[in-house]
């Protein structure tokens, strides 16, 4: 049976590998294949983003009620994560490989924190209160593109 | 259902936290290496001599010590999905207490000071049982599926332990009765204290980061389920087993092969990372795997070979390799994840949705430093190793090396900590100045 954990957290490891390939034509200068592997990358991203906070966030909102608790935090980093994945389309645009892996570093690790709190608590806890409807939910994120 | 607790800002610890635990450790590496110079070659003639018995505890305590403490206070919080109560008061009481104790046990022991070990035993033991103590009960609160919380508990319990062995054997020092089986409990107290405390902590952290800056595979799931508590378990069997040598080579075989399983499937995955370019942090771990390696193997060739065992450059040998090649070089490669990121986070998060640019975190520590400091650091590994073969000539090539190190290592913590302050007040400024500042400041 298809649940939020198992339709969400491997698409953590799609943009997982999609920030390895830029970053890695970034550190070797190569910024053709970094600009379109970012671009990949960044698309991946909020297209997640989207799937959550556009479908799953407010149907678990709803069900718990809790509006300031896991989700608001997830949210809030949700920003951070868009405002560097900005600031590295900028250094991409300048190709300027200090500030682009810099940020990249930085964005690696709020991502990987974030992505765990998210595979072992959030998805977990929604996968539970949202039994009823997890077949309805995930087919309008399937449907999001 | 309890309220998940977040990363966010107001669950993190202040950053004075950890950096003043991070600002102070190199300190105390640096007062060993001028130990060494002082004493020269003659510092390894016996594993009683005083001074090396202080310049031993300048890097388990001062620096290994006090850099995992507050690397233990900043993660503390994550782990266990919940804040925990007055950080800042934990820190300063742990960090004042925990210095000082260093500071008083090391002089103590060097110059054979029994007045400054009375001072020593009750600040030194005060400041690391309340910190095991409280690394405990915040952890209780952790997700029980958190194999990263359950071996920083088993590792907290070790120091614990350690400590109090630590304060037994040093009662001998401070009040002069004779200790009966001093060798046992001191064997003991060395074990406990790199395998259980330092060697248990690595383990348990390494679940975490590893897969997280490499992009690597995860850890197999029967090694993070069990190999923590194994080794945990089998290091308790050992005080038991002191006077059965055939029981304490039995166990002793089987913390050797735990050891090497987690090295080896570190540097598996290491290689089987995803992000490929190079990267200071990987290979000071690479390094510490590597020295982690060869003291499993020395020791096991010990137990084949009796001659080994006897040599005078055995015990030297195996403490070098697990103190300034295994853990020295884990934890050194950690800071400059963990010291970086901190200033970044802490200054994004201050900085309101107009304040000043916050430099990123390679502008914060700009990677050619950290990669001479590493260079640096093998090569003083390289020469303390050296040295145990040609003391007359290498000692004090290795001692500067090692000093030389662990000063560019506090410069480097330094520099990140001004570029803290130096933005912090550009921020304060900037949103004391009204609306407009912030404009001018980008
Ligand atoms: C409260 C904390 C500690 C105290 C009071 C303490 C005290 C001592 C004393 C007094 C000795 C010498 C034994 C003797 O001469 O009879 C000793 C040996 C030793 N300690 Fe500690 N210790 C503490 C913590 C640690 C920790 C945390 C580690 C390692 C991570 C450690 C590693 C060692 C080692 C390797 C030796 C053996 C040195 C040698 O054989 O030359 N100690 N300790």
């Amino acid at each position: 049976m298809t649940t939020i954990s198992n339709f969400l957290a491997p698409d953590h490891q799609r943009c997982d590998n999609l920030f390895a390939v830029a970053e890695a034509a970034a550190a070797r200068g190569d910024w053709d294949n970094a600009a379109t592997g970012f671009v990949h990358f960044q698309n991946a991203m909020l297209h997640h983003f989207a799937m959550e906070e556009e479908v799953m966030f407010p149907a678990f909102e709803t069900r718990t009620g809790m509006t300031q608790g896991p989700t608001a935090m997830m949210r809030s980093e949700h920003r951070q994560m868009t405002d560097l994945l900005n600031q590295m389309a900028e250094a991409a645009a300048r190709k300027d490989s200090d500030a682009f892996l810099g940020d990249a570093e930085t964005l690696l690790i709020i991502m990987q924190q974030h992505n765990m709190k998210e595979e072992q608590m959030l998805y977990q806890m929604a996968d539970q209160v949202l039994a009823g409807e997890l077949e309805e939910l995930i087919g309008r994120m399937r449907a999001m593109d | 259902m309890s309220k998940p607790a977040s990363l966010s800002l107001d669950q993190a610890p202040p950053i004075t936290v950890p950096l003043r635990f991070f600002l102070t450790a190199p300190l105390f590496a640096i007062t060993a290496a001028l130990l060494l110079l002082w004493q020269g070659p003659d510092l390894f003639s016996s594993r009683w001599n005083p001074a090396l018995l202080g310049a031993t505890h300048l890097l388990t305590l001062g620096h290994m010590g006090l850099t995992m403490l507050g690397a233990i206070m900043q993660m503390l919080p994550v782990v266990a999905s919940a804040p925990m109560r007055r950080p800042a008061l934990a820190a300063a009481l742990v960090h004042t207490l925990g210095t000082g104790g260093i500071v008083l046990l090391c002089t103590g022991l060097a110059f054979t000071l029994p007045l400054a070990l009375k001072f020593a035993l009750p600040i030194l033991g005060s400041a690391l049982l309340l910190f095991a103590a409280l690394v405990v009960i915040t952890l209780r609160r952790a997700m029980p599926h958190n194999m990263t919380a359950r071996a920083m508990r088993l590792a907290a319990l070790m120091l614990g332990a350690t400590a109090l062995l630590g304060l037994t054997l040093l009662s001998n020092h401070a009040f002069g009765w004779w200790l009966q089986s001093r060798e046992a409990l001191t064997n003991l107290h060395l074990t406990w204290g790199l395998l259980g405390w330092v060697g248990i902590l690595v383990i348990g952290v390494s679940y975490q980061v590893v897969p997280m800056f490499l992009l690597t595979p995860p850890y197999p799931a029967k090694i993070t389920r069990w190999l923590a508590a194994l080794l945990f378990i089998l290091l308790l069997a050992l005080a038991p087993a002191s006077h059965s040598p055939a029981l304490r080579i039995l166990l002793g075989s089987l913390l050797a092969a735990g050891f090497a399983v987690f090295a080896l499937t570190t540097l598996r995955l290491q290689s089987q990372r995803r992000r490929k370019q190079p990267d200071v942090t990987l290979n000071f771990w690479r390094g510490g795997m590597i020295s982690l390696l060869l003291a499993v193997a020395l020791w096991l060739a010990a137990r084949v070979i009796p001659a080994l065992d006897m040599a005078q450059s055995y015990n030297p040998l195996l403490g070098v390799l697990m103190i300034v090649g295994f853990a020295m070089s884990v934890i050194n490669g950690m800071l400059y994840k963990i010291v970086p990121f901190l200033v970044w986070f802490h200054l994004q998060s201050r900085r309101g949705p107009s304040g000043p640019k916050v430099p990123n975190v390679r502008e914060i520590l700009p990677e050619s430093r950290a990669r001479g400091q590493m260079w640096l650091h093998f090569a003083a590994l390289g020469s303390l190793l050296a040295a145990i073969f040609l003391p007359a000539s290498l000692t004090y090539p290795a001692a500067l090396l090692f000093g030389a190190s662990n000063l560019w290592l506090w410069l480097n913590v330094i520099l990140a900590s001004r570029t803290y302050r130096r933005i912090n007040g550009l921020i304060i400024e900037a949103s004391g100045h009204g609306a407009a500042a912030p404009q001018i400041m980008k």
